[in-house]
């Protein structure tokens, strides 16, 4: 370890870390947006869930450097362009998070609903004042496992240039330094523990009366 | 692309698809081979005793969080200077290859074991079922479905993985996509993409089918042959549902 080296170069690693927070934050917000009507239409219907899992089922098996690659393809965007890591790890979060939305909203118990019902919720303010809530725990498992999966997959963009942390791997092959290499890991390692604690914290103050354990 | 596909030149000597194919398909296997000997026996072990259930979620976490690039290079640096010629990427390489695969082909064990039927259990126990006899011959087949799934995933992250490792020189497909960034050929990165996503399809597939061959029907409630009962039918639509 360089600590000298690191001092040197933390206003660049800064922001380098900065654009992997972006790029690894940004798809998931995203993902949950569309994951809301998507998993409510799978929960709802049998026929759109075989089609939209089964699809999500697809996208996600597509290894990511591919799909780093082939989406300027669709997109008509330039390779460097960041918004392809944005649109690819959108893609594999959407596909992790319809199934988690609807099985959060499936796992509402049935009672709860006819309760709902009854008091004289609306549809749409039962689902988003009684379903939803129920459904956020669920959710919360989903949210964790695509923010601290995107963390790493975000690095492997620097094989194409796009920058974020795993600038520091490719650095640090071509100058055969172990530092950056360093840095760079703890770096991601650092930033999935911080933002799995955020959903833990955000999950528990969204679901007040559920039972604290330690 | 479709003329990249068409050129000779791109099917033939060690640059050629076919080569390129088997070298990925090798490395895959061999670091599935070497994790599935840690991780089946850990996750069959973990899920018959209850015992280090912390330890191997914990493990899965980790490795998920864990970038891979940075840890082959890693490892090609430290490691790399102590081996000769190709091993020297090699070795490193196949090692965060299995690293990745053996979480969850554990995870897929354990939950599998866990998962058993109890009761299915408890009747092989009454009949007088050793506990070896009793994990290999009732427990391992109940949990086939999830074991299956848990090594597809593996699968799939290694071919992926295999992939990226090519940024250090590892033969294999990705070795299109590096050297078609290299070189500023984007039809060359492209096919090379194409080639590895329908790898990944393929594999994904084989898994599938697998499954449904090895798992026994009386598990699925699958008829094996002749038409299934309206009764059958119903059960299977309720499940998928």
């Amino acid at each position: 370890m360089r600590f000298d080296w690191l001092l040197r170069e933390s206003g660049n690693i800064a922001n380098l870390f900065w654009w992997h927070v972006g790029l690894s934050v940004i798809p998931v917000i995203a993902a949950l947006i569309l994951s809301l009507p998507l998993g409510w239409l799978a929960h709802k219907s049998g026929l759109f869930k075989s089609a939209i899992l089964g699809v999500a089922g697809l996208l996600y098996t597509i290894p990511s450097l591919a799909l780093f690659v082939l989406l300027p393809l669709v997109l008509h965007t330039k390779i460097l362009d960041p918004l392809n890591v944005v649109v690819a790890l959108t893609v594999y979060s959407l596909a992790l998070l319809v199934r988690t939305v609807s099985d959060g909203l499936g796992a509402v118990p049935p009672d709860t609903l006819q309760a709902a019902t009854a008091m004289g919720y609306r549809p749409l303010q039962r689902f988003f004042m009684v379903e939803l809530p129920i459904a956020v725990p669920v959710i919360a498992a989903g949210l964790r496992v695509a923010l601290v999966s995107n963390v790493s997959i975000v690095s492997v963009a620097a094989l194409i240039g796009t920058p974020q942390l795993g600038l520091l791997f490719t650095q640090g092959l071509q100058l055969r330094f172990v530092t950056p290499l360093i840095a760079g890991i703890v770096l991601c390692l650092l930033l999935a523990v911080v933002l799995d604690g955020l959903v833990i914290l955000l999950n528990r103050w969204l679901t007040p009366w559920r039972p604290r354990k330690v | 692309m479709i003329e990249w596909f068409l050129n000779p030149a791109q099917w033939q000597g060690s640059e050629g698809i076919p080569n390129l194919l088997a070298q990925h398909l090798q490395y895959s296997f061999i670091s599935l081979f070497i994790a599935a000997l840690i991780g089946l026996p850990a996750g069959l072990y973990v899920g018959h005793t209850g015992k280090g259930t912390f330890l191997i979620a914990g493990l899965a976490n980790a490795t998920r969080a864990l970038p891979s690039l940075g840890l082959i290079v890693l490892l090609v640096i430290l490691v790399g200077p102590y081996f000769k010629s190709d091993l020297a990427y090699l070795v490193p390489s196949i090692a965060v290859l299995v690293l990745i695969a053996v979480p969850p082909i554990m995870m897929g064990a354990y939950s599998g074991i866990t998962s058993v039927d109890p009761a299915a259990v408890d009747a092989a126990r009454g009949m007088g079922y050793r506990p070896l006899a009793l994990l290999l011959t009732v427990e391992f087949p109940c949990a086939l479905p999830l074991i299956f799934s848990g090594f597809r995933s593996a699968a799939l992250q290694v071919i992926s993985t295999a992939t990226i490792a090519a940024y250090v020189s590892l033969g294999g497909l990705g070795r299109l996509i590096i050297d078609g960034r290299a070189q500023n050929d984007y039809m060359q990165m492209a096919s090379g993409a194409v080639l590895v996503g329908v790898l990944a399809l393929i594999v994904d597939l084989f898994f599938g089918l697998a499954s449904r061959i090895a798992v026994s029907p009386g598990l699925t409630r699958r008829t094996v042959k002749g038409v299934a009962s309206r009764r059958q039918l119903a059960n299977e639509k309720q499940r998928n549902s």
